[in-house]
């Protein structure tokens, strides 16, 4: 966490979940994870994360892989690339909005996953004998 | 007898104007029990402008509406890149909320910073730009120049829509959100009213549009005049 009497100047990058409720000015990289810039949080940077949730403020791009959720009373300028977004009523937002359409990987995990008792190199072979029943 | 086929034809007639609540173009008449309650209308000039992008994708679309979820999702949701655009706000911020609202708005200065925070993009950027009613609250100067740089981003044969209230008499205009719930329908929230300054009738808006290709007009029931503009 980066308090609110935390400044940061230059690059942030993050290998767990971040919460900004201080200033950064320079960017931030947490590919894998989430940042959520709290109430008090400014943040003057190019943003790149999993899941980025704004309640204070932010001033730059921001990539959010999987998820950007804009609350109410935030202010974010910036271009904004995601797979999905929120922006809640009362949120100020300049910017653009471009989706990023989620590939077809995670789907094709799914059949793996479902017969849980059986031997994962089982999984295929499983499901082939389920679905004649 | 006749009383009451008479009767009964005139309350069939209301019942056939369910579709349209409230009066976004004077303001004067609204159906609502509280004049802040959001209303569905339809809107012919929505459907128009999404007619004619319908079989493209990836189109950057300017909104002047604002952010909102539920213009984003949907356009978004079309394949189109959105960029959103609080125009109304800009203007109370740059112009101020007072009585010299309009006076200021001959400002030279005042036009160019209200340019460079709201239409500062690159030449042919757009694919078309929903205005809403944001001009309607524009000074002749500030008009034209908005609508020359309008000319200047948005691409050749891109679609511009825009609408006017229809009411000569009004003595008000209603500012309002406009929140797109399917291809001809909008939700709209009363954010506000300015004094009438201006009436646009169609001649008004072919010399305002003079520079675009083309003009189409949509006047509606309830006083307001929807413009689709070919650039």
């Amino acid at each position: 966490m980066i308090g609110k009497s935390v400044l940061v100047n230059g690059q942030v990058m993050s290998r767990e979940d971040l919460y900004v409720d201080g200033e950064v000015d320079g960017s931030i990289e947490m590919q894998e994870h989430k940042l959520t810039v709290g109430p008090n949080g400014k943040v003057q940077a190019g943003i790149k994360a999993r899941e980025v949730v704004v309640i204070g403020s932010v001033n730059g791009n921001v990539d959010a892989s999987d998820k950007i959720e804009i609350r109410r009373d935030a202010r974010l300028v910036g271009d904004i690339r995601t797979a999905r977004i929120v922006i809640e009523e009362g949120a100020y937002f300049k910017g653009s909005v471009d989706i990023t359409r989620t590939e077809p990987a995670k789907q094709q995990a799914k059949p793996a996953a479902a017969p849980a008792p059986a031997p994962a190199t089982a999984a295929p072979a499983a499901a082939g004998v389920d679905a004649k029943r | 007898m006749f009383k009451d086929r008479l009767k009964a034809i005139l309350g069939t007639g209301a019942a056939g104007d369910a579709g349209v609540r409230g009066a976004p173009g004077s303001g004067a008449k609204r159906a609502s029990n509280s004049a802040d309650a959001p209303f569905n209308r339809q809107s012919p000039g929505l459907d128009q402008f999404f007619a004619s992008i319908r079989d493209t994708l990836g189109l950057s679309l300017l909104d002047c509406a604002g952010a909102s979820q539920a213009n984003i999702s949907f356009i978004t949701g079309l394949g189109h890149r959105i960029y959103s655009e609080d125009v109304v706000r800009t203007l109370g911020t740059v112009f101020g909320q007072g009585e010299d609202f309009y006076g200021s708005q001959e400002k030279p200065e005042l036009i160019e910073e209200f340019l460079t925070q709201t239409l500062t993009f690159n030449e042919g950027q757009f694919d078309g730009a929903l205005i809403w009613d944001s001009f309607q609250f524009m000074q002749p100067a500030l008009l034209a120049a908005t609508i020359a740089r309008l000319r200047v981003i948005l691409r050749p044969n891109a679609y511009l829509l825009a609408f006017f209230h229809a009411d000569e008499r009004a003595v008000e205009v209603p500012s309002y959100s406009y929140r797109i719930v399917d291809y001809k329908t909008l939700q709209l929230t009363r954010r506000g009213a300015r004094p009438a300054k201006q009436f646009f009738n169609n001649r008004a808006l072919e010399r305002l549009f003079q520079e675009f290709q083309s003009v189409k007009f949509f006047l509606t029931r309830d006083s307001l005049r929807e413009v689709i503009v070919k650039r």
